[in-house]
């Protein structure tokens, strides 16, 4: 058969092949289907008038730009913990590296109670930020905070390995042809680095697009302020519009999978100009 | 901070620039202020929310609480079924994909990657539209005495599509570096795939298929949106413990919900906990491997 030679002395690929494909199609595929099918009921003029309203709008607006930047506040702080947490010894560096997984271990639905409840007026956070104007509760803002906590640990998990596997000797030969730290970090730890950024920045923001446990919370769900692309499928649903929140969910789909192909391409991309 | 303990880590001798003390510091002060803020001082909200009314108002919003109590229990059966029936998936993915060579192969690691890139709330939708009771299957099943949408196996199906990856995405790239030959010597002396699997395959990969257990038990035990669509929040029946915390919250019972928040918490530093101990076993594993 089509299997090469030297694999074929080892047992269980029908059986391995045949239960893969099987859960992949009850679990994954059928459902696919199923949402295609439903799409198709609608003719196109009900499918643009589902998924292009002001509301809907609005709501893709809002979580694509809320999962963009957290997911650029991510590679930011994530560089940042990355860096301190390979380079430097001090007190306490393993108790916080082993705490930046915790937005993994802990259910979102509990990040987005504490941090409501943190920001409010009355609450630890807010009390001092509210009065300087920064409302975290119930606003866009609160989104990006949630987001950055849901996605915090992909960006510092990426780099860290490869920051630890960078030798000193470039950063050696940079300083010793005179460039000056500055010049090293963004001439050549960078561009180094730049792959995993990527691919952190990638995996932060399509967690985010997707998040809606921790969102809710937060948030306050207003239509065409603070109400993300989830919420509002979610509200179609809940008002038995199956076909409507099909359309939407197909339309946020297609523009995640477009957006995550883009990150890839351009991931690909630095990664073959990397030193 | 003594400055001596600010040292920069030289690796193996070799010579890395230093940043000056000051920018040492300013670094590291930032750094414990972000996990501070971010992480230390969340956690310790929680705990104090929920005791809030002592360790009996605690009690009372747990134990005597017959919703809560319900849906502790169900999401700790959801959450160990689904880690059980996704390492069986993780196990035959992974074997099937990097022990055999065929047609399909790319596109079969591609699909596994798919419910990452889902977001949870089109997962619980795509269950509805196959199994709800005006979706494609769902009609059939009722006549068959099959309840999915609005019962437990439709909170099962929702946490297995969202955990689906984590144990095989873990074994996968384990596998791959393994590669085949002591199977295939085992094999070509006679072992059974029985023996070959518990003898051969398993004592390799056990580590790694216990990381990804953990990390799929954590994602299991959060799941929400997913989980929101296909429960229909009926208290004491499927309302899981996520749910839970979100229904508590909006009947402004804060105490109740920090209650179960503060349980959730304690099972995610368990994680991070089982996490760290696997962490410390296979360094010094590795570090007696070298020294053979």
């Amino acid at each position: 058969m089509w299997l090469s030679k030297s694999h074929r002395v080892l047992p269980g690929f029908h059986v391995g092949l045949g239960y893969t494909v099987t859960i992949l199609t009850l679990l994954l595929i059928l459902p696919l289907i199923a949402c295609l099918f439903k799409v198709a009921t609608l003719t196109p003029e009900q499918f643009f008038a589902a998924v292009w309203t002001e509301r809907a709008r609005a709501a893709y607006l809002l979580s694509f730009g809320a999962s963009f930047v957290a997911a650029v506040i991510n590679v930011a702080i994530g560089l940042l913990l990355a860096w301190v947490l390979v380079r430097y010894e001090f007190w306490g560096r393993r108790f916080l590296d082993s705490l930046i997984d915790l937005p993994f271990a802990l259910p979102t639905a509990v990040a987005g109670l504490v941090f409501s409840s943190l920001l409010v007026k009355q609450g630890w956070y807010g009390q001092f930020l509210v009065p300087l104007g920064i409302k975290g509760a119930y606003s866009q803002l609160g989104i990006i905070i949630v987001l950055v906590f849901v996605g915090l640990p992909f960006v510092v998990r990426t780099v860290q390995p490869v920051l630890e596997s960078l030798e000193g000797d470039t950063e050696e030969a940079a300083a010793m042809l005179g460039a000056n730290r500055w010049q090293t970090m963004w001439r050549v730890l960078l561009p180094a680095l730049q792959p995993s950024l990527m691919t952190g920045f990638a995996l932060s923001f399509a967690r985010g697009l997707g998040e809606y446990g921790s969102v809710i919370f937060i948030s306050g769900n207003m239509p065409r302020k603070t109400e993300i692309a989830p919420v509002l499928i979610v509200a179609r649903l809940e008002q038995f519009a199956y076909a409507e929140a099909t359309a939407i969910a197909v339309v946020l789909m297609a523009m995640s999978l477009v957006s995550l192909a883009l990150v890839n391409w351009l991931e690909r991309r630095s990664r073959r100009y990397a030193p | 901070m003594h400055p001596s303990s600010l040292r920069t880590k030289k690796t193996a001798g070799r010579f890395v620039a230093d940043e000056p003390l000051w920018l040492r510091i300013l670094l590291i002060t930032a750094v414990y202020l972000i996990i501070g803020l971010l992480i230390l001082v969340p956690m310790a909200y929680v705990f104090w929310q929920a005791m809030a009314e002592g360790w009996e108002g605690l009690v009372k919003n747990l134990w005597q609480d017959h919703d809560t109590w319900h849906s502790m229990w169900l999401t700790m059966t959801i959450a160990p079924l689904t880690v059980v029936l996704n390492t069986i998936f993780g196990l035959a993915a992974a074997w099937t994909i990097t022990k055999f060579k065929f047609p399909g192969r790319t596109l079969l690691v591609t699909l596994l990657d798919v419910p990452f890139a889902i977001s949870p709330v089109v997962v619980g939708l795509m269950l509805v539209l196959l199994f709800g009771m005006q979706g494609f299957l769902g009609p059939t099943l009722r006549e068959w005495g099959i309840k999915v949408i609005f019962a437990w196996p439709g909170l099962l199906l929702a946490t297995m599509f969202v955990t689906l990856p984590f144990v095989a995405r873990e074994l996968i790239p384990l596998m791959e570096s393994l590669g085949d030959e002591e199977e295939t010597a085992a094999v070509s002396l006679g072992a059974n795939p029985w023996q070959l699997f518990w003898r051969i395959t398993l004592p390799n990969i056990k580590w790694g298929l216990v990381y990804g257990m953990i990390q799929c038990h954590a994602r299991a035990i959060g799941e929400f949106g997913a989980v929101y669509v296909v429960s229909g929040h009926i208290a004491g029946e499927t309302d899981t413990m996520p749910l839970r915390v979100e229904k508590l919250f909006q009947e402004y019972n804060n105490p109740g919900s920090f209650a179960v928040a503060s349980v959730l918490t304690l099972m995610a530093l368990a994680t991070l906990f089982g996490k760290y101990i696997l962490e410390q076993y296979i360094a010094r594993q590795m570090a007696t491997d070298s020294v053979e």
